[in-house]
Order: C-alpha cells, then sequence, then structure tokens
C-alpha cells in the first residue's frame, strides 16, 4: 500500500530538548488549515459547562481525496477533570468525526500503542494529562515515520530494528524444567536490568532521535536498549555476551550514539536509554571490540 | 488465501504460548491478531503467577484452593491440571529469560494473594504480564513463527451441519487494518482462539479497548456454547476515575483498605475476619460496595488503599508500577497518601465452553486463556491463577491442534446426553437475532458444508459482502453510540449486586442495541486503517456477549462466587453444582446445563461453606 511521509521535512519536527518548550507553538504552522472540523453544536454544549478544550489534530489519508494533503483539524472537547490526551481524541472521534484514526488500547501506559507527538514532544497519549498542556493541543503523528492514516505511523522499520539484535534470551544449558530447578539471579542483576525489561516498544524514542533520523540502518535506543537487557542479565553467558556486542558495535549500533538524551527524555518509562548506550559502548571497549 | 496447519486467533498470553507450543509440535502455525503482539491486554497483567514451588507448597493444595475459591463451580480435572502444570510452566519461563523478582539466593519469589493458604504467586514486580507477553513474544520470534499483526478476524469458516458437534472448522476470516483487504485463512489441523475477556461489555473495567469478546461471539455464533457467562469477576481495586487496574499485590503485601471514617472495615463490619484485605476478590468487591451503599465510602464513591506504612524500600521493590498507575491516572502520590479505589469488572470466568485439551465441540476448534471456560475459575477466579492458566491450557491447545496425542479429556462438550434443559425461566423480550435479513444481523451465520477450500471462498465472499454494505450505508447509528449504552446498560444492572428487575432491564437494552444494530453504518469512507469499520464489528461481538451474561445471570437464581443475587442470598447446592450453557441454535440462545465434576484424581471435592 502506499504510504508517505507529509511535509515539512522531518528536521522540523524534532522533540525540543528543553522541557520549558512544552506547549510552545512548534515550528510547522504553515501547514495548519484553519476552519477544519469544528462542531458547532457540540462547542455551545460545552461552553454552557464553561470549558472546552481546543485540540488541533493531524489528518492524513492517502485515500480520500479531502485528506490526501495533510491538514490540521480542530476539535473542541468538553473537559474533564483527569482527562487524557488520549480521552480527548477518543471522545472527537466518538462524537464528531469516527473516521479519526490512532492507535490505543490498554489506556494505561502498557500497550504502548497510543505515542503521539502532542505539542511538539513525543508522549503516550494516555499518560498526559490535558490540564498539563498548552492549548491548543496540538496532536501529531509520531516525526520519522511514515504516516499511514491520520496519528497511526507505519512501524515495520522499528519492529525491524528491534528483531535485528537478536531480543531473545540466549542460553546454552538450562536446567530441567520438570526438575523445576531454575537459573538463579542475583537481587542485584534484576535490579540492574530492570529498568531495561521495562520498554514497551512504542517507539518514541525512536522518533525522537536525531542521528535514527539521518541514518535508517542505526539500531536506534529501543532496539540497544532490548540488547542491554540481555547482554547485562547475568543469565546469559560470556560467549553470547560477546556475540550480542558483536551486533552493537556494527556501524550502524552503538558507536552512532551522539548521547543528545533525547530518548532518555521522551520515554514514557523513564528507560535511561542513554546511560544503557553508553555502557554498552564502555563494554565494547574492555572487549577489544571494533570502534567505528 | 492464507493456508497453515495452525491458525492462532490472539496474540496475548494465551496465543504466543499455543503458537509455541504448536511450533514445538512441529507444524507450521501462523498467529492472526488485531493487534502487535506485545500490545496485547496480557501486558496489563499486574500480580502474578500461582504455581507450587516450594517446599511445603504442592500441586494438591493449589487445587484445594482453587476449587474453594471457585465456590465449587470448578471442574476437578481442569483445576488439577493449572495445578499440575503451572509449576514447570512457571520455570519454563524462567529459562526463557522472564525477569521474576527474586530472592537473596537467586531463586524466583513468591507471595500471598487472596484465597491461597501457601504464599505461591510468583511475580515481576508489579507487572508480571508486561514480563510475560514479552518473554513470551521472544520465543516466537527466535522461532520464526509467522504473525500478522494488525489483521482482523471478522469471522470462523465453519460447517453448518444442524448439529454444532458434527461441524468443523477449517480456517478464518480476517481483513488486514492497515490495507483493508479480506482474505482466508485455512487451517489445514485448527483453530485456536485466544482473543482474551470481554471486559468492555461494561462501561467501568480494567480491560484493554481491545478486550471486545470477538473469539467469545465468533465460536458462539459458529455453535459453540458459552459456559458460566454470568460469573463476571469484579476487581476490588481499579481506580474510580479510569478503571486503572491496582495489583491484588498490594493487599498481598499488607496494603490496608478504609472507609471514610477511617475504619479497617474489612474486619471491623466482619466482612472477612481471619483473611480480612486478602479475602477472595468477589468477597471484598460486595465489601467496599456495601461500604459506599452505606454511607461510609468516600465522596460516596470508593474507599482508600493504603500501603505507606510498607515503606518505600519495600514499596520500590516490589510496587514501583503501583506508584506510578496512581500518580499517572490519579493524581494521587502512593507514598503519602491513600489510594482512591473501588470495584471494576476484571475478568471473566466463563468463555467458550471447551475440555482440559482446549477443545471446543466443533472439531478443530479451541481456545485457551481467558475467551475460555475450562473451567479452572468456576464462581470466582483467585488472583494470579489467570497467568497460569494462558500458559498451562495455552501449551495444551497448541499442542493438541498440533496432532500430538496428550490424552483423552475427561469434561465433555457440547449438547449431549449429560446435559439438562432450561425450562423454567421466562425472558422479558426474545433474544436472539433481530430483523429479516438474517445474513446482516447481529448474530446468524453458520457455513456451508464443503470442502475445506471452497467453504474458506464462501467465508470470505460474505464478509466482503458485509463490509461493503456497511461502508455503503450512508447513514444510520454509529458503533459508538450503541455500544456506550450497552456498557451503562450491564454496568446499571448487571453489575457486583444484581436483581432481578435489573437483568431483566438489561435484557431489554440488549435488545434495543441488537435491533439499533440493524441500521448501523461505517461513516468512514476509507479502507485504509478503518477503526470505525473494526469498532462497528466489534460492537457486535459485544452485543452477542453481553446478551449471555445477562441470560447467565437471570436463570441462575442462587448466590454463588461473583454472582450476587439480591432475591437469592444463599448459595443453592442441590441445584446449582452446573455450569449454564448458553447455546445459539437457529438465530436464538437456548440455554442448557451440564453438572459440575468434583471428582479429582485421588478425592473428590466436597462443597463447604467459603469463609475467609
Amino acid at each position: 500500500m502506499s504510504t508517505q511521509q507529509p511535509e515539512p521535512e522531518p528536521e522540523t519536527q524534532e522533540a525540543p530538548a528543553d522541557p520549558e518548550m512544552k506547549g510552545a507553538e512548534s515550528p510547522v504552522d504553515e501547514r495548519e488549515k484553519e476552519g477544519g472540523m469544528v462542531d458547532q453544536t457540540a462547542v455551545d454544549d460545552a461552553e454552557l459547562e464553561g470549558e472546552t478544550v481546543h485540540i488541533k489534530v493531524f489528518r492524513y489519508d492517502p485515500e480520500v481525496e479531502a485528506k490526501q494533503e495533510p491538514r490540521f483539524d480542530d476539535f473542541h472537547v468538553p473537559f474533564e477533570k483527569g482527562m487524557t490526551v488520549l480521552d480527548a481524541v477518543i471522545y472527537a472521534r466518538d462524537e464528531y468525526d469516527s473516521s479519526l484514526t490512532f492507535r490505543h488500547s490498554c489506556r494505561q501506559a502498557v500497550c504502548g500503542s497510543d505515542a503521539f507527538f502532542v505539542n511538539g514532544k513525543q508522549r503516550l497519549g494516555c499518560k498526559t494529562q490535558i490540564s498539563d498542556l498548552e492549548q491548543p493541543v496540538r496532536v501529531e503523528p509520531l516525526p520519522h515515520q511514515e504516516v499511514v492514516k491520520d496519528l497511526v505511523v507505519d512501524m515495520d522499520h522499528f519492529y525491524d530494528q528491534m528483531h535485528a539484535v537478536e531480543p531473545y534470551f540466549q542460553d546454552e544449558d538450562t536446567p530441567d524444567a520438570s526438575d523445576l530447578e531454575e537459573q538463579r539471579q542475583s537481587r542485584e542483576n534484576r535490579e540492574k536490568v530492570k529498568m531495561s525489561t521495562r520498554c514497551i516498544w512504542c517507539a518514541a524514542c525512536m522518533s525522537s532521535c536525531n542521528i535514527a533520523a539521518g541514518d535508517n540502518e542505526y539500531l536506534g535506543p529501543a532496539a540497544i536498549n532490548k540488547a542491554y537487557r540481555f547482554a547485562m542479565d547475568e543469565r546469559e553467558s560470556e560467549a553470547i555476551k560477546e556475540h550480542r556486542l558483536r551486533i552493537l558495535e556494527q556501524e550502524h549500533g552503538v558507536w552512532r550514539c551522539q548521547t543528545q538524551f533525547s530518548c532518555t527524555e521522551v520515554c514514557p518509562k523513564d528507560i535511561p536509554l542513554t546511560e544503557h548506550i553508553q555502557e554498552l559502548k564502555r563494554e565494547a571497549v574492555k572487549k577489544n571490540l571494533k570502534f567505528w | 488465501m492464507y493456508e497453515h496447519d495452525v491458525i492462532v486467533v490472539g496474540a496475548g498470553g494465551a496465543g504466543l504460548r499455543a503458537a509455541i507450543a504448536a511450533h514445538e509440535a512441529g507444524a507450521d502455525v501462523a498467529i492472526v491478531s488485531k493487534l502487535h503482539p506485545v500490545r496485547s491486554h496480557t501486558g496489563a497483567a499486574e500480580g502474578g503467577i500461582n504455581a507450587a514451588l516450594q517446599e511445603g507448597d504442592d500441586w494438591e493444595l493449589h487445587a484445594y484452593d482453587t476449587m474453594k475459591g471457585s465456590d465449587y463451580l470448578g471442574d476437578a480435572p481442569a483445576v488439577e491440571t493449572l495445578a499440575q502444570d503451572a509449576p514447570e510452566e512457571t520455570i519454563t519461563l524462567e529459562h526463557w529469560g522472564m525477569p521474576f523478582s527474586r530472592e537473596d539466593d537467586g531463586r524466583v519469589s513468591q507471595r500471598p494473594f487472596g484465597g491461597l493458604s501457601y504464599p505461591r504467586t510468583t511475580y515481576a514486580g508489579a507487572e508480571t504480564g508486561h514480563h510475560l507477553l514479552h518473554v513470551m513474544y521472544e520465543q516466537v520470534v527466535k522461532r520464526g513463527i509467522q504473525v500478522y499483526d494488525e489483521w482482523y478476524v471478522m469471522n470462523l469458516a465453519t460447517t453448518d451441519e444442524s448439529d454444532p458437534n458434527d461441524r468443523e472448522c477449517h480456517g478464518v476470516v480476517a481483513y488486514d487494518v492497515q490495507s483493508g483487504q479480506v482474505e482466508g485463512f485455512k487451517a489445514n489441523q485448527g483453530v485456536v482462539l485466544a482473543t482474551g475477556g470481554p471486559g468492555q461489555a461494561f462501561d467501568h473495567t480494567t480491560n484493554a479497548v481491545s478486550c471486545t469478546g470477538d473469539g467469545h461471539a465468533m465460536a458462539y455464533r459458529a455453535g459453540v456454547p458459552l459456559e458460566d457467562m454470568e460469573f463476571i469477576q469484579f476487581h476490588p481495586t481499579s481506580l474510580p476515575s479510569t478503571g486503572v487496574l491496582i495489583s491484588e499485590g498490594v493487599r498481598g503485601e499488607g496494603g490496608i483498605l478504609y472507609n471514610a471514617k477511617g475504619e479497617r472495615f474489612m474486619f471491623e463490619h466482619g466482612y472477612a475476619n481471619n483473611s480480612g484485605e486478602l479475602a477472595s476478590r468477589d468477597v471484598v468487591a460486595r465489601a467496599e460496595l456495601t461500604e459506599v451503599n452505606e454511607g461510609r465510602g468516600v465522596d460516596d464513591e470508593y474507599v482508600h488503599l493504603d500501603m505507606r506504612h510498607l515503606g518505600e524500600e519495600r514499596i520500590m521493590d516490589r510496587l514501583e508500577n503501583i506508584l506510578h498507575l496512581a500518580e499517572d491516572f490519579e493524581g494521587v502520590d502512593g507514598l503519602v497518601e491513600p489510594m482512591p479505589v473501588k470495584p471494576g469488572q476484571h475478568y471473566a470466568m466463563g468463555g467458550i465452553e471447551v475440555d482440559e485439551n482446549g477443545q471446543s465441540c466443533i472439531d478443530g476448534l479451541y481456545a485457551a486463556g481467558e475467551c475460555a471456560c475450562v473451567s479452572v475459575h468456576g464462581g470466582n477466579r483467585l488472583g494470579g491463577n489467570a497467568l497460569p492458566e494462558l500458559i498451562v491450557f495455552g501449551k495444551r491447545a497448541g499442542r493438541h491442534a498440533a496432532g500430538e496425542d496428550i490424552g483423552t479429556a475427561e469434561i465433555k462438550t457440547g449438547y449431549g446426553d449429560d446435559v439438562e434443559d432450561e425450562t423454567e425461566t421466562e425472558f422479558p423480550v426474545t433474544p436472539g437475532a433481530a430483523g429479516i435479513d438474517t445474513d446482516d444481523g447481529v448474530a446468524a451465520d453458520g457455513g456451508v458444508t464443503a470442502d475445506a477450500e471452497g467453504l474458506l471462498d464462501r467465508a470470505v465472499e460474505r464478509e466482503r459482502a458485509r463490509v461493503d454494505r456497511l461502508m455503503d450505508k450512508d447513514t444510520g447509528v454509529q458503533h459508538a453510540e450503541i455500544r456506550q449504552k450497552l456498557q451503562n446498560a450491564m454496568t446499571d444492572y448487571v453489575n457486583v449486586f444484581r436483581t432481578e428487575d435489573g437483568i431483566r432491564k438489561a435484557l431489554k437494552i440488549i435488545r434495543e442495541c441488537r435491533e439499533e444494530y440493524q441500521d448501523v453504518y461505517v461513516d468512514d469512507p476509507s479502507r485504509t486503517f478503518n477503526t470505525d469499520l473494526q469498532m462497528t464489528y466489534e460492537t457486535r461481538n459485544l452485543i452477542d456477549v453481553a446478551e449471555t451474561i445477562a441470560i447467565g445471570a437471570l436463570v441462575r437464581n442462587e448466590f454463588r462466587g461473583a454472582h450476587w443475587r439480591q432475591e437469592y442470598q444463599e448459595r443453592r447446592d442441590d441445584e446449582w453444582l452446573k455450569h449454564t450453557l448458553v447455546s445459539w441454535t437457529d438465530g436464538e440462545p437456548s440455554v442448557f446445563y451440564r453438572p459440575v465434576i468434583l471428582e479429582g484424581q485421588e478425592k473428590t471435592y466436597e462443597p463447604k461453606e467459603r469463609s475467609y
């Protein structure tokens, strides 16, 4: 199927590194189309209650003529205490425009499917309170990924990178499960890998990474973190750890990272991604592996 | 047309485990799932996996606790299989690298959970499901098992002999969400449904938006009875605003429930004088609502769950995820204040009727996980028993579907000589198909008896025509309106406390939803990622499932497990040691009963009063 990356060029869509910039106007105003889908009746009803939230949602559909040129639609959603960005777009879809398309499922920050670009930063829609944002709240698909439709991006490249690091436990001789003999793991070692195991594959980090934007082959922070999760797990052998490091020290592996911390900044699970990448660089040096 | 030996529908814990097992048994397996596997709702499970791993514990104690917890509505062969297989399956997860919480000696930790006579819940922080899901998906990647992700399964391709026990399932029809293309998936050996729970039938639920009972409804319309659907578990600790789950692990670690007057009501008001907060979930959920109804709730809506006294170190070690959930979704810092909680729909004990090999009455059709009813949980599931069910029965279903001999099942399925027909209950409305054009109705399918490929082709044509009809129609009702009405009715009338009047009202509203659904249309004209279309399909499934829940709740005039009836305040073992089965027959539901199997391998489980 055909997909396209809507204008403007990716460089203008980067996440601001400074958290103070949250809610600031992002430099993409020129593609906004005013007079979108404001539902006048709903606005009036809600105004009686006094509060609506104004969201501007990115729209694009390769199949529908009116949406082939990317645009923003405006929705005014009745505000309720505790309302998240996901709640607001769900309301807009269910009440105003059933064609508004986005992924979402668990709405509790574990399924990782509703990562959007909200007011210029990669965030999970379900975990972002509307009341923390400046209005209008601008909701866009994750930058640096092809847009399939509206807020839905093509995740295939992200999954390919995740798969490229052999994302599964590898062992030579586990005890016999029927004897109920487990592998031992120290509390300390579990603690060491704990943060890395929390990744929910939302791709926010990948989307925020300048290097990944310029180098399509770069494994990216999520995949490197996945490799970290196994490489640092004492239950895998030294030989396998070395094998993992060889995957990571390839040309488009850990050495591409320029420690800009944008991945760490946006991770909704607070995984210290940049730190993990640096640690793997140090491991690679210790093992005298190649330095690109 | 795609073709594989075994098609697994759904990619949560049960689906992934079934696929791995079928693959290990030598079958060519494919997983077809409307979500990418790591998005599955298993990832939201928090508490843990019950398995008798330690000295001093054994599977028989686990089986006993489970039978007692089920209020003697679990079938002993299923319950004993669960308890026997859970330890090895749990250790297998460890061997696959699952990051379980650990003891000082490096062994996996276990903690107490409600209704357990031994602390046998193995866990990975308060995010056990997340790790289980990811570990299992990793193994699927390792084995190169084919995954069709973001393909929505619309229907089964099943022959249409008049007796469902004679029918065969040859595959499924699915559409690629990204492209809108509708295709057949032929299964040469078997189809395993692992589509999860139907929590979206309720308004306040811990379940993901994707939990729409698709497998339930497809199996039901194909002729498989849905079993014990009235038994819906309401988890005592969900966040009031969103339904987000606060793990039972909080109470397992020593968390305390208080009412608005600061009373530890589980003890002070005598709901569970021995176990207190760690009584079974149904007991705690009713206690909380009673407190609220009697004016001792906070803001007349909820109660408080306090874990401050556990100390920051222990909370961070074992319940860190709970702190994040309370902060992000309720704005409460669990380290310095108690968390607001109330009961929320959480789990369906009932489901697609299968035996302990995962097999339904239709040849080649299996089910595992929450969508299935083996039955392990009976009237009430114990915390920590859902995840072992996924791996134990997911594996068994996968192996059996792949043709491996795993022994003859003791549990019977389908309509047969051993069942008793429902004859007493009058329904307030005629449930079942609405409208003249039954092909366009909410529940009227079946296929034709033909060669498998012809059957698949016919089923594909049927769904393509259905999609065209929904999309060509320009006006009418939208799914969201019907869905909300249905969810409200279930939450208002088929909730923790149930009255006959209320259930009858719910059935009337469900009927209205069916009729409105005749006029449903899809507004989004695009074939690309059309979630409007998908949710319209899902809503149809929710109507069918909600109706079976309400029917079960109406006919079972007793109080057992999670099923509380105002008019009947006692468990009536003389009449009700039996399963409720709702079967789709000629366009309407028919109800029959099958006796519970209380005879285990070594002993018979005698029903006793369930006190905690």
